[in-house]
């Protein structure tokens, strides 16, 4: 899967984007923002304010953490938006 | 979202999203979204721009989600179109480094009379400001690193005055 990181987000974990090969027990996407958290200690402060952290799922908004992550190509990670 | 219930025989509305790193033209926009019909009586402009304070701002840098942003607005916009009898509606927001008194972002809703274009424009700038994957930080005058704007909680509050109306 992608995942693209924005604003400070991406400037504490130092990247842009990545592509990564998810352990087969992350199925939703409370079980990626888990696994995001044992990823070191730049992912585990910036995932530890959970609510903080917005996420897209292949261009979409999704807050319900519980979504799954079947046929996600693209996931995004970054906080409120700025924009107008 | 399709709107439901419009009258077939009229002319579908006009929507232009776009998100791009140049400035705009606001008469020509609305010159654009007018023209070729004449069923508009009222025309809605919001414009955004970068505001200094004090003199400590050097300039802006707007980062923005690319696969994303116009996905986004287009959302909002068809929202919009759905709810109220607009004959146009045109989302411009810009990106890059804007600095103070340059323009940040346009929008103008067009409808047959005032009260749709003013809703339609005031509801596609609150979901604009709250949905649309732009995030802003500071340059500032003195050369210091600058902050990455907060997420004001009076945007989430703008919100709520559209949960209740039409």
């Amino acid at each position: 899967m992608k995942l693209v990181y924005f604003s400070w987000i991406r400037e504490r974990l130092d990247r842009t984007e990545e592509e990564v090969e998810l352990p087969e027990t992350v199925a939703t996407l409370g079980d990626l923002i888990a696994w995001q958290k044992t990823r070191g200690e730049a992912f585990e402060a910036v995932f530890e304010h959970d609510r903080v952290v917005r996420v897209a799922l292949d261009h979409a908004h999704v807050d319900d953490r519980s979504e799954p992550l079947e046929g996600v190509r693209e996931a995004a990670f970054f906080p409120p938006m700025t924009g107008g | 979202m399709k709107p439901s219930g419009h009258d077939l025989s009229k002319l579908s509305p006009k929507c232009d999203i776009r998100i791009q790193r140049e400035d705009f033209d606001i008469a020509a926009e609305i010159t654009r979204l007018t023209r070729g019909r004449t069923d508009t009586g009222a025309v809605v402009t919001f414009s955004g721009l970068c505001r200094d304070e004090a003199g400590a701002l050097s300039a802006l840098e707007l980062e923005h989600y690319p696969g994303m942003a116009e996905a986004e607005i287009r959302r909002i916009a068809d929202e919009a179109i759905a709810r109220w009898p607009l004959t146009g509606l045109t989302a411009i927001h810009r990106f890059g480094r804007i600095r103070p008194g340059e323009n940040i972002v346009l929008v103008i809703a067009a409808s047959a009379h005032r009260q749709a274009a003013f809703d339609g424009a005031s509801f596609l700038m609150d979901f604009l400001k709250t949905h649309a994957p732009f995030w802003k930080k500071e340059h500032r005058a003195d050369g210091s690193e600058g902050q990455w704007v907060a997420a004001k909680e009076e945007d989430d509050d703008a919100l709520k005055r559209w949960e209740e109306r039409p």
